[in-house]
């Protein structure tokens, strides 16, 4: 059996009209940091090491849901978290509150491999970065442009919305909402040797000090022996719905394959419009279902199979 | 409609030589604090609002490491954290980083159902707190006497522990102490209390609150306020958990009890059983549950766990060892 890597950013309601300036960066972007982790794996790089590396590169780049180009809070300000789990030992290390570390999901690494606990946030997250000399920037740093923009248009329609009390009809954001993004990444090596990595600005307009599934173990972020799961949409449904956990559970107690057992936790369990999931398991099966119109992902095995795509194709 | 049952605890993981009277005080609260449940539901009050009471009552009392009398972070203040969660609809609020809100659980309730979200923490709690008007005050409230010196003899132990790196196992046959989350257990303050209750409708709820480790980093989050570790409830089953937070987070605890039962059709004790012996490798924790059906059971596997439970039936039980 040989290596297997899905990675994702974000799922939503990307308009299949979205427009090609808005489209392209992100399939380069995806297709671009695919090959980074595809070139880890084959170097032998462990899957925890490769699951942190392409959750960086995600971080790094702007045109996603975390780090640089986080969403906005309420403020206008970034608060950023990030989680990483082994799946052989289920170590796992979550931060949440970070305004200044380039990125966070290293950040968790360090809580989980320095400290003796799995989940810092805040102001205690942020002094355990500069302890352990990770980079930080300026908070304008992970400020965008287009994320300016999403918040203004997120308060527009919160005051529709409560001015004119009518149903709200779900719209469709021609930018490609992330307003439900994310971005993770899950691998396994030739042994079977699994991880996932989950990292987010989390919801656009939130409150400060809000919270979503991706720090919580076994809501957006999950892996064991068996697979790697790494979701992604509305935060507060994929903590009811312990989605990531529920993968895994599905696969151990009902016996079903990754596969069935992802497909059956997107869309039975969890809400139409809200979730999406990468999964591997430790035979280097992969799965990506999602219940939104697309999800930005991106997966690979060793023996060649390739694919970088946005919306709902037959396999799914 | 189905018989009521409901269960409390204050904390797994208790030093086999504490003294009797803190025992016994130890049980009066326990009591007092079912009792106070127990009232609720004979007045069919839903069991969300019954765990809430119930936990608020345990916070406010100083005995327990919550609200009031929470173990102390290494910079000797308060940080406290909170989830509750009710089974039907499984909605759910969480909060961590509290200074000055008086009752945690209570915020956790407040964000579960004032606010668009299903977790708040540190400053941005604080603002809704004072947005909500709960009750507030100085962080200083929530120190007890008990809890400064419990955290002196922390970080004494802190580094005893580092300098002299004692083996777990010795040629000599000398027994190393009984440790709990890094503490030896005469200095360990078990965290967190909790909840669970079913009402004669058969909804469940649960619900969880903490100062935390003894001696932790400024900003450590525990399992308590994590849906699906610390605190779970759904169609079937309340439950709330105790004890090594690493173990009960790595090992989803609460949404496994759930989990098993549905997967497995397990029955609510053997749930329990099979989640206490399977599912914490090497950790130490305990957990409190009920079911839907009027059940009520506890499990753990570390040295004691300060319980008590009681039922429509008439059952009750109040205890601290296995």
């Amino acid at each position: 059996m040989g290596w297997a890597i899905a990675l994702h950013g974000g799922a939503g309601d990307i308009a299949v009209n979205i427009p090609a300036e808005r489209r392209e960066p992100r399939e380069a972007a995806l297709r671009r940091i695919l090959q980074i982790g595809v070139s880890a794996l084959n170097a032998k790089c462990s899957p925890l090491d490769v699951v942190e590396l392409v959750a960086c590169e995600l971080e790094n780049c702007p045109h996603f849901n975390a780090g640089k180009g986080s969403v906005l809070t309420t403020n206008g300000t970034v608060e950023m978290e990030a989680c990483i789990m082994d799946g052989n030992s289920k170590r796992c290390g979550a931060v949440s509150g970070v305004t200044t570390v380039v990125n966070p999901i290293s950040l968790a690494r360090q809580v989980m491999e320095k400290t003796p606990h799995i989940y810092l946030a805040f102001d205690g997250a942020e002094s355990f970065a500069r302890q352990q000399g990770l980079k930080t920037e300026d908070p304008s740093h992970f400020i965008t442009p287009e994320n300016i923009e999403r918040l203004k248009q997120a308060k527009e329609a919160n005051r529709v919305q409560q001015d004119y009390t009518q149903p709200i009809k779900p719209q469709v954001d021609p930018d490609g909402d992330s307003k439900l993004g994310t971005v993770g990444c899950v691998a396994v090596d030739g042994l079977g040797n699994l991880a996932a990595a989950t990292s987010t600005g989390g919801l656009v307009n939130k409150m400060a000090g809000r919270i979503g599934d991706t720090p919580i173990v076994g809501a957006g972020t999950y892996a064991n022996k068996l697979c790697a799961v790494s979701a992604t949409g509305r935060g507060e449904a994929i903590m009811r719905d312990t989605v990531a956990r529920e993968v895994a559970a599905v696969m151990e107690y009902k016996g079903l394959g990754l596969k069935e057992a992802a497909t059956y936790v997107v869309h039975e369990v969890a809400p139409k419009g809200t979730t999406g999931v990468v999964a591997v398991s430790a035979t280097g099966e992969i799965a990506m279902p999602f219940n939104t119109l697309g999800m930005f992902r991106a997966s690979a095995t060793e023996e060649g199979f390739m694919e970088v795509a946005i919306w709902s194709s037959e396999s799914e | 409609m189905v018989g009521w049952a409901i269960a409390v605890h204050g904390g797994a993981g208790v030093d086999p030589n504490l003294p009797a009277e803190r025992q016994e005080q130890a049980k009066q609260l326990l009591t007092r604090c079912l009792n106070l449940g127990i009232a609720a539901l004979r007045s069919s009050v839903p069991a969300i609002d019954v765990v809430e009471l119930v936990v608020r009552e345990l916070e406010t009392d100083p005995f327990f490491n919550s609200g009031r009398g929470s173990a102390l972070t290494e910079n000797g203040t308060v940080e406290m954290e909170a989830s509750i969660m009710d089974g039907p609809g499984r909605r759910c609020g969480a909060v961590s980083g509290l200074t000055t809100v008086k009752n945690p659980v209570s915020l956790a309730r407040l964000v579960m159902d004032k606010s668009p979200h299903s977790y708040l923490a540190f400053s941005g709690a604080e603002n809704f707190a004072k947005q909500m008007g709960v009750d507030r005050v100085d962080n200083d409230y929530f120190i007890t006497q008990d809890n400064v010196e419990m955290l002196k003899l922390a970080k004494e132990a802190g580094s005893i522990v580092f300098d002299y790196r004692i083996p777990k196992v010795c040629g000599t046959g000398v027994q190393s102490p009984i440790h709990m989350n890094g503490l030896p257990i005469s200095i360990y303050a078990p965290e967190t209390v909790g909840c669970v209750v079913v009402d004669n409708e058969g909804r469940c709820a649960a619900a969880t609150s903490t100062g935390g480790l003894l001696n932790k980093r400024m900003g450590r989050i525990g399992d308590s306020p994590l849906i699906g570790a610390g605190t779970y409830a759904c169609d079937v089953c309340g439950v709330s958990c105790t004890g090594e937070g690493e173990a009960i987070i790595r090992g989803t605890l609460a949404r496994e009890v759930a989990a098993v039962m549905e997967y497995k059709g397990l029955q609510l004790q053997e749930a329990v059983d099979f989640v206490i012996k399977e599912r914490l490798d090497d950790g130490k924790a305990g957990l409190i549950a009920v079911s839907k059906t009027g059940e009520v059971a506890y499990g753990f596997n570390c040295v004691g766990m300060f319980r008590g439970c009681a039922t429509e039936n008439g059952f009750m039980e109040v205890g601290i060892w296995g």
